[in-house]
C-alpha cells in the first residue's frame, strides 16, 4: 500500500492573511467557496452554514426550506484548528451512523504575521467501510485497498 | 434477503479473492445465486474476475475504491483553491 493509496487525503494552502482572519474566512464562509456540485437536497442551496461551536453543524439550507445537516463539530479551537466529521458516504448520500463517518481537521499555521499556512486532512476514509485493510493480503497484483465497498453494495439492491 | 446475501459475499471478498465455489459454500444459497449476485457486482463495477485453471476467482476491484478518495480529493483540492482566492482578497476584509 503506498501513500497515495492510504485511507487519508492530505492537502495544503498557504494565504496571504492573519491567521485569525484565516481562520475566520474558514468558518464564516464555509458555504461560499465550498464546490457547489454535491448539493445533497433536491432544490438549489440557498445557504450553507457552519455553526461555530462544538456539537454544531454544517448544513446545507435549499431554496425550499428543506435542510441537510453533513457535519458535526468535533472541535473549534480559533484560530488554530477546527476538526468536523464527514456524515456523506461514497454516493453522496447523508450517512447517519457516526461509526461509519470520517474526519476532517483544518489547522492553521502563522507563516508570518500576514501569511497563514492551512493544512487539510480528511482521515479515516476506511470507516465508510469495515475490513478494507484486509483486502491488500494474498493478492499480488493488488493496486489498493477496498474503500466504500460494503456501502456501494448496499446501494445495488435496487437492481436485485 | 437478496441484499444481505449480495453485502455478505462483498464482506467475504474483502478477505481473499475466491471462487463462486468457495463463497458459495460459505453462504446458504446456491452457486447459482452467487453467480447471478456477481454479475451485479462486476456489472457496477465492483467486482473483477481472473481465470485460474477452470476456475474463476473474483476479487473486489480497487480501481472503484480508488475513484472514490480521488474524489474527495478533488473536492478539497477545489473548496481549498476557492477558500484561498477569498482569504487574499483584501477587500473581503469588511465581511
Amino acid at each position: 500500500m503506498t501513500e497515495t493509496q492510504a485511507p487519508v487525503v492530505r492537502q495544503q494552502v498557504v494565504v496571504d492573511a492573519p491567521i485569525d482572519r484565516a481562520f475566520a474566512v474558514f468558518t464564516e464562509r464555509f458555504g461560499d467557496f465550498k464546490p457547489p456540485e454535491h448539493n445533497l437536497l433536491a432544490s438549489p442551496i440557498a445557504e450553507t452554514v457552519f455553526e461555530p461551536r462544538v456539537g454544531g453543524h454544517i448544513y446545507d439550507r435549499a431554496l425550499d426550506g428543506s435542510e441537510c445537516r453533513w457535519a458535526r463539530i468535533l472541535g473549534l479551537e480559533p484560530p488554530d484548528r477546527v476538526v468536523f466529521s464527514w456524515d456523506i458516504g461514497p454516493q453522496w448520500q447523508v450517512e447517519t451512523d457516526p461509526d461509519l463517518t470520517s474526519e476532517v481537521e483544518v489547522r492553521f499555521v502563522p507563516e508570518s504575521a500576514t501569511r497563514t499556512r492551512v493544512e487539510l486532512e480528511h482521515r479515516h476514509l476506511d470507516r465508510h467501510g469495515p475490513g478494507w485493510q484486509s483486502l491488500s493480503e494474498g493478492i499480488d497484483d493488488d493496486q489498493g485497498w477496498a474503500l466504500y465497498l460494503d456501502r456501494y453494495a448496499a446501494l445495488l439492491k435496487e437492481g436485485s | 434477503m437478496a441484499d444481505g446475501t449480495r453485502r455478505a459475499i462483498v464482506e467475504r471478498l474483502t478477505e481473499r479473492p475466491q471462487s463462486v465455489r468457495d463463497l458459495a459454500d460459505g453462504l446458504p444459497v446456491t452457486r447459482s445465486a452467487v453467480s447471478q449476485h456477481l454479475k451485479v457486482l462486476k456489472d457496477a463495477g465492483l467486482v473483477s474476475e481472473r481465470a485460474e485453471g477452470t476456475r474463476r476467482i473474483y476479487r473486489l476491484n480497487p480501481a472503484a475504491v480508488a475513484a472514490m478518495r480521488d474524489q474527495l480529493d478533488t473536492y478539497w483540492q477545489r473548496a481549498l483553491a476557492g477558500y484561498q482566492k477569498l482569504a487574499n482578497d483584501p477587500t473581503e476584509d469588511d465581511r
